[in-house]
Order: structure tokens, then C-alpha cells, then sequence
């Protein structure tokens, strides 16, 4: 008696189910739609953490932005609700207290500005900056150079602009390295273009920006030695978190505030920020894939069932094949083999769905992330299928090997 | 003896014992063709059962070519009916999505035959019918008497010695009923298979040799035919 697994074994599970369209479509469309949810889930989850993350491009993980605000508490005599200001002097303090910092970035900014070149004109947002601040927000120069401590010490009056600036005053999109454009009173020449599309808004994003040395601007908008923030970034290993309590102390020794007021500074922690968002998608991966593999097991349960019905159907038919030879391993294998390519022919038509979906997403949001499954997550359905349909052919396969030669002879 | 039955008993529990075959007793030569007969629930079906290895009985004994048919693995079972056994029912019991020859070459499938050599069998057993143009046709498209002539060729393929045919001429009109007794008796005559028929119609009854009359679980008579005057109607009619 035969047991091999050839052709005419698969043959006969082809014939059995493309022969049985109604009945195949109908299982099948529930691991279909089990595997096209998950899939499609999981690369749309991929893909809206990319566009999220986009938001930070070009930001140090590890930077502290500070910048002072009204006291709430009362401290030595003075009132709570006193306003103190952050000045150059704190700039060279956190400097020398402070050894693990690499940068220590002031920036003076004024907003709702107007920059104007031959005609054409943008609002902009104006920021002062040092000459290290690139180390603190990576620009992504398309033209030109960054600020440089040089354009700081010389009071250089040359600028920087972001990306939708450029597109505002210069339509025609060369390289406008060398023209000057008007912002208020004062005419600047531009060094460089940034096309950084980092949307962190800590003095308004990159791409509407203006950036002239910091001298410049404090000078420009009659600032004296005040500064608005200050931007930091640690050495190689410094937890930023750790240096928050004694930043404030430093601060707070010099512009008399209480230590533990938390409120006089506003720290901005990139870190945490960072963080926050990564567990946010952690969570919400796993839901996706709580949900996605509910579905999937959800429509593996479906085939099981639909397969038990099938089998019952089928008895007189079973009954048939055992009346003239058939083992029940062959009814066994039979059932489950015809589970297993049920399963993995709806479910390879759900996974070839998810990847023409996610493209189409992908071109929607005109590339910008990208939405489409690994390789490897589409591996790892496909075996996680193949187990299902096994699994999902078991009860049915069991049910159908429990029938009798005998039964053949039922009526219907 | 091919067939030997000594005391076979078949009870039924659904809930309710039901005490089916009261020791039957029946021996059967190779080659020959009888038929059995009885009123309605008086057991043929139960007896043509345990004759094909489809069921099993609770008593007595059963030989089939020498061999004590009892506690037999499923394995064995399915060897017996696969190579010594065919199988005609009322009822045709073709695969309905398959084609008169897909049908025809089952059999040999669960045995391990290649496939073009199956089907090479089947259209010599459909030609044998003078069923060769129908031989891609599904069961639907065919008329009862070309059914039950798939089914025969079915039951033929693996060269049984045995044919047992359960009211093969039931959903059949007289002259197709005719034509399928022609047809067994020609494989006992010429081949010399043995054929065992179980019947309600007298008709049907008289083209066999012998006929074992089963009342109540018991055989009541064995009735020597081979003059075939049996029936009331004349030899060569079946009337319904
Ligand atoms: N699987 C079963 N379970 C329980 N009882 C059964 C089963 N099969 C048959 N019977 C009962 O056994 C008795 C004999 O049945 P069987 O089918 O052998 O009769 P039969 O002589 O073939 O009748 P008919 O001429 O109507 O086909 C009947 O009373 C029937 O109801
Ligand atoms: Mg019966």
C-alpha cells in the first residue's frame, strides 16, 4: 500500500479543493484577511514611527535645552512668580562647572520676522546661534556652510536659512550662496542653505529659520548679555537625566531661586523625549501584533471549523474511499494537506495584498517612510501559517479518520 | 470455499440493543453468483456489510479465502476490499467532483499505481461498458444505468474475485436494471468472479444461481436456481 507524498497526492488535494470553489474561497478568506491585517499593520506601525521619528532628524539623543521661566516658589524674601533671566555668563559657568558637557550652545531667537530678497519675502523665525550649535541639530546642508566660531567672534553679518525659506525667496532654486537678503533693518549674506526637515520646535523648525551668529543677533535685537535657551549635549557616556538636579543647583546659586523649584528652569530632555516616543510604539507594536495574530488565529479557528463541517459533508465520500482502499493515514494526511494548502495559498494572497497596500501607502504619503514588511517578517508569516494550517487541519483530520468503510453506505 | 460464515451475529446499539443477525450460517464457492433476499430490515444489508470487511460482527466466525476475518488492523481491512473485494451500491456512491474516469481510477490510486498506467486502466474498464465517450463527464451529467456502470467498472479495476452489489438495479428502470444484470452475469460467466446480489425484486434474483432467503436475522432457505425459474415474471424480464 502506498504512503508517499507525490504528485498524485497533491493532485488529489488540488482536485478536492479547486473542484470545491465555494466551499475553498470561503475558508480561506478568513486567513486571508487574518495575515492581510497583520501585515498591514504591522508595515503601517513601521511607517508612522518613521514619519514620527522624522520629527527629530537631525537632533542629538542626548541634549538638555533650558530656558527660564517665572519661580513658583518663594525664596529668601523674594515672592514666588519673579522672572529671572538666562545670560552669557551662565553660558561660561555651565562651561567650566561642568566638565561632562561637550556643548554649551546659547541662542538668542525672535519670532513672526520677515526676510525679504528682490520682491519675494517669507515669515521667518530669527535664531542667534553659536558656533557649535551644529553639534547640538545636525544640519542637512544643501548649499553653502554652517556658522562658524569665527562668524561669531567677527560679528559676521552672513545668515543661514532653512529649507521653506529658500523656497520662498528663491523660486528659481539655484545656489543663492553670496546674495543678500533683508530681514528688518539689516542686509545678510547668505552662507548656507539647511534642508533639514527636523521639527523639533524648541525655537521653531530648521526649515523656517533663519540662522545668524549669536553676536549678531543679541546685537541686531538689543539683547545685551541675555540669552533665551541654552542647549547641551554630553560627552561620549553622560547620561543627560543625571545632570539636570545639578544644573539647576548651579543656576540657582546665581540667580537666587530655590534649588528644588522646578519650575523657575524648563528642562527639555531629548532623552526622555525619545524614549517616551520608543515605548509609545512599543506599545503600540504589540497591540499590533496582539490584534493582527488574534485575527490570524481567529481565521485559522474559522478554517478549522468551516473543515469540520467539510467533513462531515464529505462522509459518504470518506466513507467511499475507505470502502475501496484507503487507510485512514491517507485521509488523515489528506485533510491536513488540504489545510495546509488552503492555508498557505490564502494566506500568501493576503501577505501579496499587504505589500500592494502598503505601496500604494507609500506613494500616498509620497515616500516619505517607508511602510512596507521586511523580508523577513513576511518569512516568519509564512511559517507562522504553515504551523496554523497544520494545527487548524488537526480536529478535522481526526474527525475524518474516525470514518467507517460503512458509513459510504449512508443515504444522504 | 471462498466464503464462510459459521454463527455470525450483529447486534446494533444506538441507545437501544438491536439485535440484527441471529447466527447466520453460509458458505459460498469461488465463482459462484447468488443473490439474497428477505424483506425490508430483515438484515441483507448487515450481512453484505460484514461480507465486504466494510463492518465488523460481535459472534461466530468469518473466513474469506481461508483467511479468519476478525480484529483485522484497518490496514489489513482496507487490503482485503482493495484487492479482492468490489463494491456496486444503490445508491452508485461516484465522487460527485470527479470525472466517470477519475472515479473509475481510485482504487488503484490507494494503491500506489502511477498514474498514467490507472488511467490507461480505467478507459480499458469504461470501454468494456461502452462508456468511453462519457469517461470526462461528472456523475451529474450521466444517467442512473451509466452511473452504475462507472460504479461497476469501479468495483472492477483491481480485478476482485468478489462483487457485492447492493440493490444495484434500485434506482434503476427496468431496461437498464436488464442491461446491469447482463453485465454481472457476463463477468461470472466469462471471468468467473463471484457475485453476491442483494435484492428486492425476483427478477433481479433469478439471474443468479442461488438464492438465500433472510427473514428475521436467520437464512430461512437456500433456494437452488440454477434453472433460473425463479421468478414469476419470466427469465429474461424484470419487472418493476
Ligand atoms: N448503523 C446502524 N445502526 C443501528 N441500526 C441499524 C444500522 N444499520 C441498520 N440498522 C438496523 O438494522 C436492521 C437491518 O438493517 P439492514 O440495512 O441490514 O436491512 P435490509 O435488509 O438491508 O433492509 P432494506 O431492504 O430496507 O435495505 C434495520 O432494522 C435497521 O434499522
Ligand atoms: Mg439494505
Amino acid at each position: 500500500m502506498r504512503h508517499r507524498l507525490d504528485i498524485d497526492t497533491f493532485r488529489e488535494i488540488g482536485d478536492s479543493l479547486f473542484r470545491n470553489k465555494r466551499r475553498t474561497l470561503l475558508t480561506g478568506f478568513g486567513i486571508f484577511w487574518g495575515l492581510f491585517m497583520l501585515l498591514f499593520l504591522v508595515g503601517g506601525g513601521n511607517g508612522l514611527k518613521q514619519m514620527l521619528s522624522m520629527n527629530f532628524e537631525g537632533f542629538a539623543t542626548n541634549t538638555i535645552v533650558i530656558i527660564s521661566s517665572n519661580t513658583s516658589k518663594p525664596w529668601k524674601g523674594m515672592k514666588e512668580g519673579r522672572y529671572w533671566q538666562l545670560d552669557r555668563k551662565d553660558v561660561e559657568r555651565l562651561r567650566t562647572l561642568m566638565p561632562e558637557l561637550d556643548v554649551v550652545a546659547p541662542q538668542v531667537s525672535n519670532w513672526g520676522q520677515t526676510a525679504t530678497y528682490k520682491g519675494n519675502s517669507s515669515s521667518v523665525s530669527i535664531k542667534g546661534i553659536s558656533g557649535d550649535y551644529h553639534k547640538v541639530e545636525a544640519p542637512l546642508l544643501k548649499y553653502g556652510r554652517t556658522i562658524s566660531e569665527a562668524d561669531v567672534e567677527q560679528e559676521r553679518k552672513v545668515c543661514v536659512i532653512g529649507k521653506r525659506v529658500y523656497n520662498d525667496l528663491f523660486p528659481e532654486g539655484d545656489d543663492p550662496c553670496g546674495r543678500y537678503i533683508q530681514v528688518g533693518s539689516v542686509f545678510l549674506r547668505i552662507i548656507g542653505v539647511d534642508y533639514s526637515s527636523g521639527n523639533i520646535s524648541i525655537n521653531g523648525s530648521a526649515s523656517e529659520s533663519v540662522m545668524m551668529p549669536f553676536s549678531v543677533a543679541a546685537q541686531l535685537y538689543k539683547r545685551g548679555n541675555n540669552v533665551d535657551i541654552i542647549c547641551m549635549t554630553g560627552k561620549k557616556g553622560v547620561k543627560m537625566s543625571t545632570l539636570e538636579g545639578r544644573i539647576r543647583s548651579i543656576l540657582s546659586r546665581e540667580h537666587l531661586f530655590d534649588p528644588t523649584d522646578d519650575q523657575a528652569v524648563m528642562v527639555l530632555n531629548t532623552e526622555q523625549i525619545f524614549s517616551i516616543v520608543d515605548n509609545l510604539f512599543r506599545g503600540v507594536n504589540f497591540l499590533i501584533w496582539l490584534v493582527g495574530i488574534g485575527t490570524l488565529l481567529a481565521g485559522a479557528v474559522g478554517v478549522s471549523n468551516i473543515m469540520m463541517v467539510t467533513v462531515r459533508e464529505r462522509t459518504v465520500e470518506i466513507g467511499i474511499r475507505r470502502a475501496i482502499g484507503a487507510v485512514p493515514r491517507d485521509i488523515l494526511s489528506q485533510i491536513i494537506w488540504e489545510s495546509v494548502a488552503l492555508t498557505l495559498a490564502a494566506g500568501s494572497t493576503g501577505i501579496v495584498f499587504s505589500v500592494l497596500i502598503l505601496n500604494v501607502v507609500e506613494a500616498l504619503t509620497k515616500h516619505q517612510a517607508a511602510f512596507q514588511i521586511s523580508f523577513w517578517t513576511a518569512i516568519l508569516a509564512a511559517l507562522l501559517l504553515s504551523v496554523l494550517g497544520v494545527l487548524a487541519g488537526l480536529a478535522p483530520a481526526l474527525r475524518a479518520m474516525k470514518i467507517k468503510p460503512v458509513d459510504a453506505m449512508r443515504d444522504e | 470455499m471462498l466464503i464462510e460464515l459459521k454463527g455470525v451475529h450483529k447486534t446494533y446499539d444506538n441507545g437501544q440493543p438491536l439485535h440484527v443477525l441471529k447466527g447466520i450460517d453460509l458458505s459460498i464457492e469461488k465463482g459462484e453468483f447468488v443473490s439474497i433476499m428477505g424483506a425490508s430490515g430483515s438484515g441483507k444489508s448487515t450481512l453484505l456489510n460484514i461480507l465486504g470487511i466494510l463492518d465488523n460482527y460481535d459472534e461466530g466466525e468469518y473466513h474469506l479465502a481461508g483467511k479468519l476475518i476478525k480484529n483485522l488492523t484497518e490496514r489489513e481491512g482496507a487490503t482485503y476490499r482493495n484487492q479482492m473485494i468490489g463494491f456496486v451500491f444503490q445508491s452508485f456512491n461516484l465522487i460527485g467532483f470527479k470525472t466517470a474516469v477519475e472515479n473509475v481510477e481510485l482504487p488503484l490510486f490507494y494503491q500506489g499505481v502511477n498514474r498514467h498506467r490507472r488511467r490507461e486502466a480505467a478507459m480499458a474498464y469504461l470501454e468494456k461498458m461502452g462508456l468511453t465517450d462519457w469517461a470526462s463527464h461528472y456523475p451529474n451529467e450521466m444517467s442512473g444505468g451509466q452511473k452504475q456502470r462507472v460504479a461497476i467498472a469501479r468495483a472492477l479495476i483491481t480485478h476482485p474475485e468478489i462483487i457485492l452489489a447492493d440493490e444495484p438495479t434500485g434506482a434503476l428502470d427496468s431496461k437498464t436494471s436488464v442491461e446491469v444484470m447482463e453485465l454481472l452475469t457476463r463477468l461470472n460467466r466469462e471471468d468467473g468472479v463471484t457475485i453476491i446480489v442483494v435484492t428486492h425484486e425476483s427478477g433481479v434474483a433469478n439471474c443468479a444461481d442461488k438464492i438465500v432467503h433472510i427473514k428475521d436475522g436467520l437464512i430461512e432457505k437456500i433456494e437452488d436456481n440454477r434453472q433460473h425459474h425463479s421468478s414469476v415474471f419470466g427469465t429474461k424480464t424484470i419487472m418493476k
